[in-house]
């Protein structure tokens, strides 16, 4: 699979990030699955709900997982993905990101050091929960979807 | 009327692109039971290994959360709407990610690719896994091989031998070209010859208190090829505080032992042997010899076990203790147990970080010889001067048959406590064996009889043959 990201999504999930540094910034990817693509098509930016350690973890609760769900269903789209910043660390998956990760969904991810944010990195969970494989990303398809 | 499973985006896939099944059941776990039994691959994804469903799946029953209720025996009848909701979860740490195979490793590992339990992802945990090899002697010589034909990613060889040739009987990834030459050189050359894929990373070092924990640290499993008991204890230890499975063998003249142990998921190796044997007590391959297919034996199944390991697949040997004999090509089999008073792993540890291995083993805390040795030339020359000075060489009649000093009196140490009457107190006497640690034994045992005049040959029969005569081979 290939994550279809629109610059513009590019772009949104680096200011979050910067914008919620030096915390995690979290927050769901709507879009549909065609074939080989999985194709970005709205960010739901959410609230981090981890206050304890919000520099270092961050938590989408059920209930606005549940309602981000129902918002994108309406408009016929569904969770693809899941966005996150690592504030001051590379944009790979930690071991506690794989531990608590879904199968399936794109877990694209933010490098923010020192407040500035670098290009997104998109992973996704292997079916034994093991690891976690690099994605590409691409913005290719984006006429073929907006037209 | 069934109950209705709403199913979340990222689980659909494993319901056929459902967002919703229809099931019969009393309970919460009854149902999830069904759902996870009819979709076998759902399964690690909603429960834990201990099959506690996983923190982050969120499980309402007509929007209540069963928590609140009565977890999963919450009932439900039928038109009861189950969702399983998740909570997403994450954070900065440690990267973990799987490397790509180029075209040439495709085709050099097709034979594991097309293994179901392994493939293209077990491949490329392979790829991505860090072994250190204590010692590139007898036992890791065919687990480097075979760690390094299998393309583990990276191998750490710790040793600081130089190839030896007298090795070459067992310790295959040396050659006789190498002789001469350090291990890890020697040992490096070879895992590159038979793929370049691998990186070797070498310690040219004794594996010490002081290093144990930097080196280890690094790995993801430790396979532990020593011959040596303060090694042993040094590499559980370090192993159990920095929580790596050790991948452990051991080798005695006809018979093995491997085992793993992962403090986490069971015992140690001190949980199995709390106290080393008395200094002496066991000999070394070099005293004791060793059949050279036996290490080949044993290090291999060190690698199969190492390699489970990384590939997460079958079973470890994990609280288990194989016990090969190759006279009688017999494997057995004893449980091993964890003991909740085991200093390093068990409940109360006394022992939180590494210790002095050498002082623990009893080293250096032998009795001190000093004056009770004599060098080849020395006897050489008190010997011509004294015809009277009886020689006694203490090693076994099978050693003799090797090479023996001419005029030397042949009594094995197992007998000498037995033939002391053979003996005349009032001559000198100087004992003798391979190397010269079996005939410090002997002096005890002549002391304790009360023979004085008694001395041991410093480096035995084999200082013998390099310092006085030199048409004896060496062993």
């Amino acid at each position: 699979m290939t994550l279809v990201l629109d610059p513009r999504h590019v772009a949104a999930i680096r200011r979050h990030g910067e914008a919620d540094y030096p915390a995690e910034a979290c927050g769901l990817i709507g879009g549909s699955v065609e074939e080989h693509y999985k194709v970005a098509v709205q960010l739901v930016p959410l609230v981090n709900r981890r206050t304890d350690a919000a520099r270092n973890r961050y938590l989408i609760d059920p209930e606005s997982f549940r309602r981000a769900q129902e918002r994108l269903e309406r408009d016929g789209l569904e969770v693809i993905g899941v966005y996150h910043s690592h504030p001051d660390h590379p944009p790979v998956p930690s071991a506690f990101d794989r531990e608590h990760a879904w199968p399936t969904l794109s877990y694209v991810i933010v490098g923010v050091g020192r407040g500035s944010a670098a290009e997104p990195k998109s992973w996704v969970l292997t079916d034994d929960r093991g690891s976690f494989e690099e994605e590409p990303i691409t913005n290719e398809e984006r006429k073929v979807v907006w037209q | 009327m069934a109950v209705t499973i709403l199913i979340p985006t990222p689980l659909r896939p494993f319901v056929g692109g459902r967002d919703a099944v229809q099931l019969e059941g009393g309970s919460v776990g009854e149902l999830l039971d069904r759902l996870t039994g009819e979709h076998a691959p759902l399964r690690p994804h909603l429960f834990a290994d201990d099959g506690r469903l996983r923190s982050f799946v969120n499980v309402y029953v007509n929007d209540r959360d069963i928590r609140q209720l009565a977890q999963r025996d919450t009932p439900v009848k039928a038109g009861d709407t189950v969702s399983i909701i998740p909570s997403i979860a994450g954070g900065t740490a440690v990267a973990d990610v799987l490397p790509h195979l180029s075209h040439e490793e495709i085709l050099r590992y097709s034979r594991h690719l097309i293994l179901p339990d392994v493939g293209l992802e077990g491949q490329k945990k392979l790829k991505a896994a860090r072994v250190l090899l204590v010692g590139a002697g007898g036992l890791g010589s065919p687990a480097a091989l075979y760690l390094t034909a299998a393309g583990v990613g990276t191998i750490g060889l710790v040793d600081f031998d130089v190839v030896d040739k007298t090795n070459l009987q067992r310790q295959i990834l040396h050659g006789t070209s190498t002789v001469g030459t350090g291990k890890l050189e020697s040992a490096a050359a070879r895992i590159h010859d038979l793929n370049p894929n691998v990186r070797v990373e070498p310690f040219e070092t004794r594996l010490t208190s002081e290093n144990a924990l930097d080196i280890i640290r690094d790995f993801d499993v430790v396979a532990d090829g020593t011959d040596n008991f303060p090694t042993r204890y040094l590499v559980n230890d370090a192993c159990v505080l920095l929580d790596k499975p050790n991948v452990y063998g051991s080798i005695f003249r006809f018979e093995g032992q491997a085992s793993v142990f992962h403090a986490r998921r069971g015992p140690c190796y001190r949980c199995l042997y709390s106290e080393p044997p008395p200094p002496g007590l066991v000999p070394s391959c070099a005293e004791g010899g060793v059949l050279g297919v036996l290490p080949g034996i044993i290090g291999s199944i060190q690698a199969m076990e190492t390699i489970k390991l990384i590939l997460g697949v079958g079973e470890p040997l994990i609280g288990r203790l194989v016990l090969f004999d190759a006279l009688k090509l017999q494997f057995r089999e004893l449980r091993l147990e964890k003991d909740p008073d085991c200093p390093v792993c068990g409940r109360h540890p006394t022992i939180t970080a590494l210790i002095d291995y050498e002082a623990f083993c009893g080293i250096g805390a032998e009795p001190s010889y000093e004056g009770a040795e004599i060098s080849a030339e020395q006897l050489k020359d008190e010997w011509q001067r004294n015809p009277e000075l009886l020689v006694i060489d203490v090693r076994d009649p099978h050693e003799h048959a090797i090479a023996h000093i001419e005029g030397a009196r042949l009594i094995p140490l197992s007998e000498l406590p037995d033939r002391l009457g053979e003996l005349d107190g009032h001559r000198e006497i100087v004992t003798h064996c391979h190397h010269g640690a079996r005939s410090l034994k002997a002096l005890e045992i002549l002391k304790a009889a009360g023979f004085s005049k008694v001395r041991s040959l410093r480096g035995g029969i084999d200082a013998w043959a390099v310092n006085v005569d030199r048409s004896l081979p060496r062993y």
